[in-house]
């Protein structure tokens, strides 16, 4: 890869200026913050000349609450429930995350058993998130419902599993430092079985409605083309980066738990457009089922919780720790300041889903103002995450 | 990857004058940084990027964080000379006094850096910066031309923290309103009086309604 080609970069620190054709005046339109495109509370004041974009400014903070806040001001555990509600549709990497950071702030172990749930978890989520984005996408391309319905159907399996284990379908609240909240039983872990053993069918099924539909080629194939290079100096990550062709998982570059057993590839786009981005959450998905069967086949017994791990009175020694994972919507990273307290000193997120939206006005431009609504789907975001 | 000194050293030997100095990390994570002076910030940024060995091309993360004004309290030994009267004379003997000085260290906000190589595979390096004080010099140079990435983040360390980096294309407030005041992420940031949203109207919560209505007559408030 050469990316530090120094001449390409400059200027990259601000979008390019669009000059429009027409002499006539711009049309300035606010986009959200109610509109059914923006997953949420969002805004995109776009200038457009004729159905051209001309110039976007996305909007933020319709959703804040300042959650690094109110984590500061609570106990190390007591932040866990709040990251929940970070990025909804997947409290339980939210969770991983977290748990990560504080672990690696006071050298936590983590059981076997333990770290075989997480990954089966994480991946599930991943199946999910990956399934109903893509079904959301395709419902902002006009596709009515009918795939999004196919996407949650799917996906409702998956919340019962969670449901059956964490006792909450979304705000699962399952990790704690050193391990799991609660074991798994064989029974669930059957259930699981058979729930990924009818994955590969469904994806199958929703390739083969989407993936050579025409409307979706025409709309997706060549649309908010994002180069490697500047994915790369924008810090974008997830599958969005993958799509533009960077090879770079944290599961394989970190190995963070234990995902240095497993064998898995990482998939790779070409162009980096938001067909390319379509694709590559279907071959994600595709590589979560692998990694969940080789995990469902060897799950060792054992403690889900390590029998050394502090609860109660825990303070972490002064020092600071960041701790990041691969998140179904690129790195999400906690960083960590103690000085000795029962609560954080400093506690950030690194919220992928608000840097993957810097660039949004460079993919956008000069495209039709139809096709923001498809560009910014393609990033996958979840508002409680961008604004926290 | 080199280590935090032999990075350093590097730093130092391209950038000429620029000023490095290891920050150690107590914590088991052994996470040491380095942090940077103002003056040649966006050049060593630069050359981390573009070096060939690091190639410290992703910058993945950048937090504000705010370390208030501390007062220390330290136990200090005097010698004074004390008049005493021994053996029924009275003399001049010095004598060894504890006593207890307080002195204020001037508080600072400081933007931490936590950057990865994407095509090395390697990381992180984290690099730090501080404002010289919490009020009036709270400038700090922005990383944005170099890294795209810092774009929002430092938007919303300006929004959060009040740290104006110099240099930025479009330093505006991310997550607050136009036209808000403070910045929430302090540590001495007090909240603002919302009598209204009070579950119960007691007694203590009408005074303050009252003191709220009073100036907003004055056309102070609001």
């Amino acid at each position: 890869m050469t990316i530090s080609t120094t001449e390409k970069i400059e200027g990259w620190n601000t979008p390019p200026v669009i000059t429009p054709d027409s002499e006539g005046e711009l049309l300035e339109v606010a986009m959200g913050p109610h509109h059914p495109s923006t997953h949420g509370v969002f805004r995109m004041d776009v200038a457009l000349d004729g159905e051209r974009v001309i110039r976007l400014k996305p909007i933020f903070g319709y959703l804040h609450r300042n959650h690094e806040k109110i984590a500061e001001g609570a106990s190390y555990l007591a932040a866990m429930p709040y990251t929940d509600r970070l990025d909804y549709f997947c409290s339980l990497t939210n969770n991983w995350a977290y748990a990560l950071a504080v672990e690696t702030l006071v050298g936590q172990a983590v059981p076997e058993r333990a770290q075989y749930l997480r990954v089966i978890l994480a991946e599930l989520t991943r199946v999910q998130n990956h399934a109903s984005s893509i079904g959301f996408l395709i419902q902002e391309m006009g596709a009515s419902g009918t795939p999004l319905m196919y996407a949650f159907k799917e996906r409702e399996k998956i919340l019962d599993l969670f449901e059956e284990l964490t006792g909450s379908r979304m705000m699962c609240n399952y990790m704690r430092f050193g391990g799991c909240r609660v074991d798994a039983s064989e029974a669930w872990l059957n259930d699981t079985r058979k729930v990924v053993a009818g994955l590969p069918k469904f994806v199958d099924e929703f390739e083969n409605l989407l993936s050579s539909n025409e409307i979706l080629m025409a709309r997706c194939q060549g649309v908010g083309i994002l180069s490697r290079e500047l994915a790369v100096n924008a810090g974008v990550t997830g599958p969005m980066l993958r799509a533009s062709g960077v090879n770079y998982d944290i599961r394989k570059v970190d190995h963070y738990g234990i995902y240095d057993r497993f064998s898995f590839r990482v998939p790779l786009g070409e162009h980096g457009d938001v067909y390319d981005r379509y694709m590559m959450r279907i071959l994600e998905m595709r590589e979560s089922i692998h990694i969940l069967e080789q995990a469902l086949k060897e799950v060792p017994g054992g403690p889900v919780m390590d029998a050394k791990a502090k609860i109660r009175g825990f303070r972490p020694k002064p020092g600071e720790a960041y701790g990041r994972i691969e998140a179904p919507k690129g790195e999400l990273g906690f960083y960590l300041i103690s000085d000795g307290g029962p609560n954080p000193y400093r506690y950030r997120i690194r919220p992928p889903s608000l840097i993957n939206l810097t660039i949004l006005e460079d993919m956008c431009l000069g495209s039709n103002v139809a096709d923001v609504v498809l560009i910014f789907g393609s990033v996958d975001i979840v508002l409680g995450e961008v604004d926290r | 990857m080199k280590s935090v000194e032999e990075i350093k050293a590097a730093i130092e030997a391209a950038v000429p004058g620029a000023r490095v100095s290891v920050v150690e990390n107590p914590s088991v994570s052994g996470q040491r940084s380095l942090r940077l002076g103002h003056a040649h910030a966006v050049e060593v940024a630069k050359f981390l990027r573009d070096d060939a060995e690091l190639a410290l091309d992703f910058l993945s993360n950048v937090s504000g964080v705010d370390w208030p004004d501390k007062e220390i309290a330290e136990k200090v030994k005097v010698t004074k000379t004390v008049t005493k009267t021994v053996d029924g004379v009275e003399q001049q003997v010095e004598e060894v006094v504890e006593e207890t000085r307080k002195r204020t260290e001037p508080g600072y906000l400081e933007a931490v850096y936590h950057l990865y190589s994407m095509s090395k595979k390697h990381g992180p390096v984290i690099l730090r910066m501080r404002t010289a004080n919490r009020t009036d010099e709270v400038e700090m140079p922005s990383l944005t031309s170099i890294w795209r990435s810092a774009d929002l983040q430092e938007r919303e360390i300006f929004d959060l923290f009040g740290i104006v980096f110099t240099g930025h294309h479009d330093l505006r407030r991310l997550l607050m309103w136009r036209g808000f005041k403070d910045h929430p992420m302090r540590k001495d940031y007090v909240e603002p009086d919302d009598f209204e949203y009070e579950p119960t109207a007691h007694d203590e919560v009408l005074q303050r309604a009252q003191e709220h209505q009073a100036a907003e007559q004055k056309g102070e408030g609001a």
